[in-house]
């Protein structure tokens, strides 16, 4: 996704017709979004008749439809949905500024920050609510501030970032495992939500937090994606073109660590989702476009149909979304590493 | 790093004062080990007063704090020998690979053993040390493999960056695969989920005992590839021209420290970053010679494991933090720090 040169489109046609393809893609992905988002209301333990499930979503109550879709299955999807996007977006941002898809919030630390600082607060001080989401987001954009000037000499070599990041991560995985192990109620459920990621009791009233993050950092992202498609090309390149290097690169990291924390202190640390959904909206959409909504429609679409693998297509066991897009992200990292080594491309 | 293996002849003339240092230095270590094995008898979760301790050690086990001071032996005991094979596996692993980010926890083969331990424990039924044992170390020695052939693609051979991801994805991918392995059988998954944060809380001799020989094995095999470990550190071409079966040297060396990390792994649960960090801090000691360096290490590792065991065991009063958390909060910065001491063209 870095190296890939800007598209060069030999005549006005070409280029209309590239875009179109591409505006083809996106309305796809926005399509199997609904689909997915449908399919978790319609279909779970068992079928409810979409007419029900639209009068549940317009506030009638319909026998036994009410709860099941209203407070089980509707919560979940609007969480899978909202934290998605959330991860996705965050995550591609990373990957462009960085100009390295190794270089995703959940392997350089910023995730895992986020899911301690929200462990912190819940288990040790017991607290719930907006102030966990605002602290997680400052242990975010601490962590990766922290990266950032822990990696820094003479200049921040991409390699030596990622490396750093993977030994804070390290670090502050080390600190969730010991405060969940320490919990009284320790509870394999809870904990796995902490450390890979869960929507399992999710609640409509989790999801305005989320709502205001992608609104608030979704539209600062949204006045940066000029120069984040410059950033891309490298830093003189966008210096030159006039994109204000230093106050542009912290108005979308803010952005991009925003979306990201505040995800992870509810749903935890979903894994991968936001290190998978860059390089597939890239793969699929090319160059020449904003990767933001495509990468955040993806990562929609993996969280989505994450959940429902591991709830109901592996029985009799049920596995909480992270397992499953854990199980998926590691080996697409592997196949990553390979590739590029094989490539003989440094990192 | 690199270069590491031109210091010993270079300092010929120096020899035999280089010798006295080092002998001065191991006393001090081995001194310093002996204050720390007292420190973990008498130090502890509770407080023992000194006639019940001389009471403990004398075989009475009557009050409590005699029963106390008992099961602190077998604990000091694992700690010694949990370090010391880490410690020494950590070296070997940074002489096979000319890398000096090399560990077992961060290359994913403590990961491996975990995981096959899982595996055989939840679909196998085991129960017996010995088949605990076995599993743990083929799935040792698969991560070894595994790590090292995707590390070692392309250009370059296996860079540190390259190595690190490729462990660190690998573990990932374990750690996900434990978790699905894990979460239908409710019966083991509590006592899994325990034993997945190292930790030498709960040893018994009837316990240790089954490793010994594998852990001697791992011992005799390592230090028996000092020599060999010296040669490698010039490159391939040098040590080959020296004689030396690279090859064969590196299976030797890789095999001794599968041994030492999959038996450990099979007691204690996966413990990161000793192996990291004792090798590095002794080469600052006494230089880049595998003959002393390897028995350096072993001596230190003890001491830094039970030394991390004792202070987790203090400052969490009334209940303990795990040995392997403790290392992963003091490894994880000296990690970081060996990243940023590298320079980019060398990662």
């Amino acid at each position: 996704m870095t190296t890939r040169a800007l598209p060069i489109d030999p005549t006005p046609a070409d280029r209309d017709r590239r875009l179109a393809r591409q505006r083809l893609t996106v309305a796809i992905l926005g399509l199997l979004v609904c689909l997915l988002f449908g399919l978790t209301l319609v279909l779970g333990q068992s079928y409810t008749p979409p007419a029900d499930v639209a009068r549940v979503l317009l506030g009638q109550d319909v026998d036994g439809a009410s709860f099941l879709v209203g407070t089980l299955r509707l919560p979940r999807a609007v969480m899978l949905l909202l934290a998605g996007f959330c991860f996705g977006m965050g995550g591609v941002v990373f990957q462009i500024m960085l100009r390295n898809p190794l270089a995703s919030p959940d392997i350089i630390g910023i995730t895992s920050g986020a899911s301690a600082a929200a462990v912190f607060m819940l288990i040790v001080l017991s607290l719930t609510g907006p102030v966990v989401s605002i602290v997680a987001v400052i242990a975010g954009l601490g962590v990766a501030l922290l990266v950032y000037v822990l990696a820094a000499r003479n200049g921040v070599a991409g390699t030596r970032l990622i490396l750093v990041g993977i030994g804070v991560s390290a670090m502050l995985h080390s600190i969730t495992a010991y405060i969940l192990s320490s919990a009284p109620a320790w509870n394999l459920q809870e904990a796995l939500r902490w450390l890979t990621g869960s929507v399992n009791g999710a609640q409509i009233e989790d999801a305005p937090p989320l709502v205001l993050a992608l609104a608030v950092f979704g539209g600062l992202l949204f006045t940066q994606r000029r120069n984040l498609e410059a950033l891309r090309l490298g830093d003189d390149t966008a210096a030159a073109l006039g994109v204000p290097l230093a106050r542009s690169r912290i108005a979308i990291v803010v952005a991009a660590v925003g979306m990201i924390a505040t995800a992870t202190a509810v749903t935890g640390p979903i894994a991968f989702i936001s290190f998978l959904s860059g390089p597939i909206a890239s793969r699929l959409i090319g160059s020449g476009t904003s990767l933001l909504l495509p990468a955040a429609l993806i990562g929609a679409i993996l969280a989505l149909a994450g959940d429902y693998t591991g709830q109901f297509l592996l029985l009799p066991s049920r596995y909480p979304v992270g397992v499953i897009t854990g199980a998926l992200g590691a080996p697409y990292l592997l196949y990553l590493i390979v590739r590029i080594n094989r490539s003989g491309r440094s990192l | 790093m690199t270069g590491q293996g031109a210091a010993p002849s270079a300092r010929g003339h120096g020899w035999g004062r280089g010798n006295a240092r080092r002998g001065l230095w191991l006393a001090g270590l081995l001194t310093l080990l002996g204050l720390l094995v007292a420190l973990s008898i008498t130090v502890g979760t509770r407080d023992v007063a000194w006639p019940e301790i001389r009471a403990a050690l004398s075989g009475q086990n009557e009050t409590i704090g005699q029963a106390a001071v008992a099961v602190r032996i077998p604990r000091t005991a694992l700690a010694i020998l949990a370090g010391a094979a880490l410690a020494m596996a950590g070296a070997l692993m940074q002489g096979v690979t000319r890398n000096p980010l090399s560990d077992p926890g961060i290359l994913g083969v403590n990961a491996g053993a975990a995981l096959a331990v899982v595996v055989a424990v939840a679909w196998f039924n085991i129960t017996s040390a010995e088949a605990y044992l076995w599993s743990a170390l083929a799935g040792a020695a698969f991560a070894t493999l595994f790590v090292y052939r995707v590390g070692s693609l392309g250009a370059g051979g296996a860079t540190p960056l390259k190595l690190t991801l490729a462990g660190a994805a690998t573990s990932v991918a374990c750690a996900s695969l434990v978790i699905a392995v894990v979460l239908p059988r409710a019966d083991i998954a509590g006592g899994i989920q325990s034993w997945q944060i190292g930790g030498v809380a709960g040893a018994t001799f009837d316990r240790i005992v089954p490793v010994l020989p594998f852990l001697a094995a791992g011992f005799v095999i390592g230090l028996a590839c000092a020599r060999k470990l010296n040669s490698l550190a010039l490159g391939d071409d040098l040590a080959a021209g020296l004689g030396e079966n690279v090859a064969w040297a590196r299976i030797a060396a890789s095999l001794g420290a599968i041994l030492l990390c999959g038996a450990t792994t099979a007691i204690c649960g996966p413990i990161g970053f000793v192996g990291l960090v004792v090798p590095h801090l002794c080469r600052l000691l006494i230089g880049v010679d595998y003959r002393w360096l390897l028995p350096f290490s072993t001596v230190a590792g003890a001491c830094l494991l039970l030394a991390s065991d004792v202070v987790g065991r203090v400052v969490a009063r009334p209940g303990e933090i795990e040995v392997s958390i403790i290392t992963a909060l003091l490894g994880a910065p000296f990690f970081i720090w060996v990243v940023r001491r590298q320079r980019v063209r060398e990662l």
